[in-house]
């Protein structure tokens, strides 16, 4: 059976040719990623087994770096690296930090 | 293409997809923080990795297609082993098999990754947008033609088109025709010509690029 990544050959509408730079938050995840796997804590391939595996219901869902920030997430959990637990309170403490400064960063 | 890089277009946008992309820059804010807090990753190890993405574009690619249009030897060095040929401009590709495809009057080759977005980006940078899509990976394998058409790309009939589909550890860069009008050009401006689209294979070089 095909997953959601498995496009090739499907039918699609004209493609979209708009040139779009990469926010901050996108790149910085690129980067992160780059970091990791440099360091050999999750391999290119876990990386691509890890979003292969997202139904369509995320695959389809997400746009490309919400997917490596989705696989980040799982790997990190699934590794040991990491909490959920831990990983939501930071969100939590983010979101106030948003709300409170609206931005991201930390002082 | 909406401003989250999404495969599917949106005619309205909706609040529900608003809170879904808000979520995720929040996670990814978070994930880094914590990394970071445990020592696994450090802030400057990203900044770095930041700022080598940013450095490296096209004109990578472009230096190792301009050689080889004008040194037959490097040429024959491209085609034999890519990632030897790159590394002579210090292009290092450690974990990927590079392989250079020659386009001639009669095979134009293009580049694509079904499955997700593998690309030479020591060569070319990050992928456009485009080439990420569920659309051009769909379906440049079935119908080339049609594709590069929409890029602008007419190839006459006789050209035999070949589709390659990248993996995470072969990757390709088309080597596209150099110009006929171009012999008055030195390298630096052979450069030139040399766009990120020629290299994945969806333009032709030209002196009117």
């Amino acid at each position: 059976m095909r997953g959601p990544h498995d496009v090739g050959g499907l039918d699609s509408g004209p493609i979209d040719l708009a040139e779009y730079s990469l926010t901050f938050w996108e790149l910085q995840i690129d980067a992160i990623r780059a970091v990791i796997g440099s360091k050999g804590i999750v391999s290119t391939h876990e990386n691509r087994r890890t979003i292969e595996q997202f139904g369509h219901e995320i695959y389809d869902t997400l746009s490309y770096y919400e997917r490596w920030t989705a696989a980040l997430q799982r790997q990190m959990v699934d590794k040991g690296i990491l909490t959920q637990d831990e990983i939501d309170k930071k969100v939590a403490q983010l979101r106030i930090r948003f709300q409170e400064t609206g931005d991201l960063e930390g002082p | 293409m909406d401003s989250f890089g999404h495969d599917h277009s949106h005619d309205h946008p909706h609040q529900s997809d608003d809170k879904i992309h808000a979520y995720y820059q929040i996670l990814g804010q978070a994930l880094k923080e914590l990394l970071i807090e445990k020592g696994i990753v450090s802030a400057s190890e990203i900044q770095y990795a930041m700022e080598r993405r940013e450095a490296t574009t096209p004109a990578n690619g472009a230096k190792v297609v301009a050689r080889a249009w004008l040194d037959s030897e490097y040429r024959k060095r491209l085609f034999m082993d890519a990632n030897s040929a790159a590394a002579e401009f210090g292009i290092e590709l450690p974990t990927t098999h590079l392989v250079a495809l020659e386009n001639t009057p009669k095979i134009h080759n293009v580049v694509v990754c079904t499955l997700c977005s593998c690309y030479p980006r020591d060569l070319l940078g990050l992928p456009p947008a485009w080439y990420k899509s569920k659309a051009y990976r769909s379906r440049v394998v079935c119908e080339p033609r049609e594709v590069l058409k929409e890029f602008g790309t007419l190839l006459p009939d006789d050209v035999e088109v070949r589709v390659h589909d990248s993996t995470a550890d072969l990757r390709y860069l088309v080597v596209p025709m150099r110009p006929d009008d171009t012999d008055d050009l030195g390298e630096d401006a052979l450069r030139s010509l040399i766009t990120r689209d020629t290299m994945i294979g969806v333009a032709l070089a030209g002196r009117t690029i």
